[in-house]
């Protein structure tokens, strides 16, 4: 892996941390909908951590990526610490120590970090959930990267699905979750969870060109 | 909305240094990593009894850490698990080589946080056992949910299974308990007033002048039905009968526990016990044993919950065992 793929990944999670924290009243509104109202202050305190890390420390990206997730696991808490955590960490274990980030390397690193947020959540596409925004964005990254579209023009349409996906989490009755608790009550209102992983995808589209 | 705050931040942190400023005697507060411990350490052999959850529900989990009860109880930020390296830490430090006893309420961020730090803490040589609590009859569809929330039962798994410890007892034959207390017991609470976290500083739902929430959880997310609040002779049927319908407590001698929320004043929750006990003894439930107040609260949302468990001599025994700490003590 390449110095560039680390400052770009890094530029990629600094974008992120400003973005939730521009957003973190918005995700907090979600939250009280359907929830107990604190994600946007936990993301908020995650990705203030992850933002404080020291770049010069790190060889590579996936060793950052890594060191994210732990972050991520260890400041969070509640459902959204491991689930990002282990988004994070998978990716990490997935890019290895590669030298391209282009669309096929991003997209099987997405993928993978996605897999693991499945598996720890025991979720699937349609239970209202971050699944529903980062699914649609990977397989949009993975039909470009078969394609050949450069990353920079793949992310913007990735952002895009997952823009979709988290729209369409609103039709949707919560089977994860706290949400999950009020059933047919969680019609109406978009999953916050969906929110916060649209806007890593939106992050990368700004950043990762 | 108006808070005896520092900064919302904060909260945690300086609510733990009050917590050791207040029990130096029976407790030991790790602040950096928001874990109380028993003052005294383990005695060698002793399964270790580890809990925590989310901040606000006080005196869970934190008061319920002494002699008889806890070992470490892990304090998350408000309504948020805490993190698995501070539960690994917490289940390390507990450890005399007995293995030690997660008792986790059944909600998605805690199960994960826990299980993560049960593979860490196993990762470095101990044994993690876990009792899952889901005693809330308000998630009636447990297919297509995370499960049954964990409410009040927890604090009966705290003081039966912790008394078990005491005796010396082994980890698996006390998640054996924890398990039995959890297939025997059941809540369901009701709330007339929301909850506002620090973070938020707004109410978590909004209820009018003449309305309740049923099936409210302990973090101020709305419930299974809103309806007009009648008076308490009312409320007595909708907290008892949704529990009675769940699982027969008839025939054996009941624990039974009627919680407040946080903001409802004692003389509304004497009032109310007043109206559910006869309400329980004419339904053919016998109270053995009892609790009336708050002891897993939702900070200041206004309401109550009821929990019964069908219990047996063994569970009485263990429950009449010598307890102390903040949040129960009697027998010593």
């Amino acid at each position: 892996m390449s110095t560039t793929s680390l400052e770009k990944i890094s530029a990629w999670l600094q974008e992120y941390a400003r973005v939730i924290g521009e957003h973190e009243a918005e995700l907090t509104d979600l939250d009280r909908e359907i929830g107990d109202g604190d994600h946007g202050s936990n993301m908020v305190r995650g990705m203030r951590a992850v933002a404080g890390l020291d770049l010069a420390a790190f060889g590579d990206a996936a060793s950052y990526l890594k060191k994210t997730g732990m972050t991520l696991v260890s400041t969070v808490g509640g459902a959204a610490g491991p689930l990002y955590g282990t988004l994070f960490l998978r990716m990490a274990g997935q890019l290895g120590s590669g030298d391209a980030l282009d669309t096929a390397a991003f997209a099987g690193a997405l993928k993978a970090g996605v897999e693991g947020v499945t598996q720890r959540g025991k979720s699937a596409v349609g239970d209202k959930t971050m699944v529903d925004a980062l699914v649609p964005a990977v397989e949009c990254l993975e039909e470009q990267a078969s394609r050949g579209a450069e990353l920079a023009a793949a992310l913007p349409e990735a952002a895009k699905a997952a823009d979709a996906g988290r729209e369409a989490t609103a039709a949707l009755v919560a089977r994860r979750g706290r949400a999950s608790y009020l059933g047919e009550r969680s019609v109406g209102h978009i999953d916050p969870g969906a929110a916060s992983a649209a806007l890593l995808i939106e992050s990368a589209a700004r950043t990762l060109v | 909305m108006k808070e005896l705050i520092n900064d919302a931040e904060h909260v945690i942190f300086d609510s733990l240094k009050g917590v050791a400023a207040a029990h130096p005697d029976t407790q030991r507060v790790d602040l950096d990593n928001r874990i109380v411990y028993r003052a005294q350490p383990p005695r060698p052999g002793k399964v270790g009894l580890v809990s925590g959850g989310g901040s606000g529900h006080e005196p869970l989990h934190s008061g319920y850490v002494g002699a008889g009860m806890l070992d470490a109880a892990c304090c998350g930020e408000v309504f948020t698990s805490p993190v698995p390296d501070q539960i690994s830490a917490a289940t390390n430090a507990v450890n005399t080589g007995a293995g030690v006893l997660h008792i986790v309420k059944n909600y998605t961020g805690d199960v994960m946080n826990f299980d993560m730090a049960a593979e860490l803490s196993a990762a470095e040589g101990v044994e993690v056992a876990t009792v899952l609590v889901n005693d809330d009859v308000a998630v009636q569809d447990s297919l297509y949910t995370a499960g049954r929330r964990g409410v009040g039962l927890t604090v009966f798994v705290e003081k039966i299974v912790g008394a078990a410890a005491e005796q010396g007892r082994e980890l698996g034959a006390l998640k054996e308990l924890g398990d039995r207390i959890v297939a025997n017991g059941r809540s369901f609470g009701i709330a007339i007033t929301p909850c506002t976290t620090p973070a938020a500083g707004k109410p978590s739902f909004e209820l009018a002048e003449d309305e309740m929430e049923l099936g409210i959880g302990i973090h101020g997310e709305p419930g299974r039905e809103r309806v007009k609040l009648g008076p308490a002779s009312d409320v007595a049927h909708q907290l008892v009968e949704p529990v009675l319908a769940d699982l027969d407590f008839t025939g054996a001698p009941v624990i039974a526990m009627l919680n407040g929320m946080g903001a409802t004043p004692l003389i509304e929750l004497y009032l109310l016990y007043g109206e559910v006990a006869p309400l329980l003894a004419s339904n053919g439930v016998d109270v053995a044993r009892h609790l009336v107040g708050n002891y897993i609260t939702a900070l200041d949302m206004g309401g109550a919950s009821l929990t019964l468990l069908r219990a047996d001599d063994e569970l009485l025994d263990l429950w009449d065992a010598p307890v102390n700490t903040p949040g129960l003590r009697w027998g010593c």
